[in-house]
């Protein structure tokens, strides 16, 4: 029996269970417009660790055995771990991994790595392979700025456009059967050019992945954007929540103006000087494992759809002058 | 200031039609960024910072009894010092945001650049991190300024 519907959706025939959660922040995002919903906030940027990259392994530690501990598990029962980060060669995750001791595969979707590191472990589970997954994602402004942008003193000024790289660790228990949300349907995206060049602009880079990722989803199960109680994407922004609603009107006739939110603009207060709203990683994982799935234990929400986003690009192959690939992967989480 | 190599840009593939519509679709709507109000602010700070130059030139020229060109070189070293100082204490970046190129243009952006890139990469070590990476973003200022320098003062010197 194939588990495939249409081009690019598989709909899982025994839906994994998302057990438990747990998200993790910096101080900035504990300030924000979601503060109440997060596990643990950190009083500042370096969690008392020696580097920055070390506090963003912190964190991600912390989410990981927070989420363990809700369910009364430790890492010996996990078959395997599932992370990814911003970091050249994933180190956070990589590094994380010595730790926890658990079969492990690194995975690097930029931001859309929440809803890679979930498609993946829902199919694991679903195939057979695996009970229980932890499944875990992270990034640290103070790391990835450096990285990808200027030195974190650098003072100069972003354009409108530019958005904040949050400082936060999500981490998910999946598995085989259990009390919680289910993974139904995962649309995998397909790698997208449309020639955008500015690495501030990360918006516009995603948006059109996200709109192609959306309506995809849309034709291969048949459902209307209507169906689900919120749809989220993982951090277009402002901006880029803008021109995802027109790219889904114009590229497939859907109409996302009821029920579609951004992450990187549910995190911060707008007052927070962000200006687009948040970025990387740890947004779309902290607004899901915090916010989201604790409203859909509380029953606000029945069916969401997590559309996470990914620029694809590095450093070197902006300064060569190439443009920014972006993906898009959507996890359908029901009640 | 992260600089495209413009050799490959030229290089680079020629848009499709379906990029090019989606390109101008993203320029028409993206947010503009408030060009009066940055102008005006950039005035202002590069005027205080201007001010601050001058009120120093007086100085050096009265306490240590030095010509307003030789006053030159300890304006500056005292202005980069305050910028660097304000790196250091994790205030310049927040002001820089509101003074824009009122702060980049004078010495003090080169200072921040500098300290910044330094503070950054710190924990690679002296040799490794603060040593070589200090000149990750005005490493390039002074290639060209130096070689700018060497050509103009060759000119100078034939005429």
């Amino acid at each position: 029996m194939t588990k495939k519907v249409g081009s690019q959706t598989v709909k899982l025939a025994n839906p994994p269970v998302l057990i438990s959660a747990a998200a993790v922040v910096g101080p900035m995002e504990g300030q924000g417009l979601l503060r109440e919903y997060f596990d643990y906030i950190y009083s500042d940027n370096i969690c008392g660790q020696a580097s920055f990259e070390k506090a963003e392994r912190h964190m991600v530690q912390n989410a990981c055995y927070l989420a363990l501990n809700k369910v009364q598990k430790i890492p010996k029962d996990m078959d395997y771990f599932l992370a990814g980060d911003l970091l050249n060669q994933t180190t956070t995750s990589n590094f994380s991994a010595v730790q926890l001791e658990i079969p492990f595969f690194g995975l690097y979707g930029a931001c859309s790595t929440l809803a890679e590191s979930l498609s993946l472990a829902a199919m694991l589970i679903d195939g057979g392979f695996a009970n229980y997954i932890l499944a875990a994602t992270s990034s640290h402004n103070c790391t990835s700025e450096r990285q990808y942008r200027y030195p974190t003193e650098y003072g100069g000024q972003r354009p409108p456009y530019a958005q904040w790289t949050v400082t936060g660790a999500g981490a998910a228990v999946v598995a085989k059967e259990g009390t919680g949300p289910r993974i139904t349907c995962i649309t995998t995206g397909k790698v997208v050019d449309m020639g955008i060049k500015d690495p501030f602009n990360m918006g516009a880079a995603m948006a059109p992945a996200a709109a192609k990722t959306l309506i995809q989803h849309f034709c291969d199960t048949g459902r209307a954007p209507t169906y689900y109680d919120l749809i989220v994407t993982g951090d277009l922004g402002r901006f880029g929540h803008d021109l995802t609603v027109q790219l889904a009107v114009s590229g497939g006739g859907f109409d996302l103006s009821q029920n579609y939110q951004d992450c990187g603009v549910m995190i911060y207060r707008p007052d927070q000087d962000t200006h687009s709203g948040g970025s990387g990683c740890g947004c779309s994982a902290v607004v899901t494992y915090g916010y989201l799935l604790k409203e859909m234990a509380k029953g606000t929400f029945g069916k969401i759809l997590v559309v996470a986003t990914g620029a694809l690009h590095s450093p070197t192959t902006f300064q060569q002058g190439e443009n920014i690939p972006a993906i898009a992967q959507a996890v359908a989480i029901e009640q | 200031m992260p600089m495209q190599n413009p050799k490959h840009k030229q290089r680079s593939q020629e848009p499709t039609p379906e990029q090019k519509r989606y390109i101008e679709m993203v320029n028409r709507q993206k947010p503009k960024p408030p060009v009066f109000k940055n102008v005006v602010l950039a005035f202002l700070f590069g005027g205080l910072v201007s001010i601050i130059g001058q009120a120093l030139t007086f100085f050096y020229m009265q306490v240590l009894d030095l010509s307003p060109v030789e006053a030159g070189g300890p304006v500056s070293a005292t202005i980069i010092f305050i910028a660097s100082l304000l790196t250091g204490f994790g205030v310049y970046d927040k002001i820089a945001k509101y003074a824009g190129a009122g702060l980049a243009v004078p010495v003090t952006g080169f200072a921040n650049s500098m300290t910044s890139a330094a503070l950054e990469f710190k924990r690679e070590g002296l040799v490794l991190g603060v040593g070589s990476k200090m000149f990750v973003l005005a490493g390039s200022v002074i290639v060209f300024g130096v070689f700018s320098a060497m050509l103009v003062g060759l000119i100078s010197a034939l005429i």
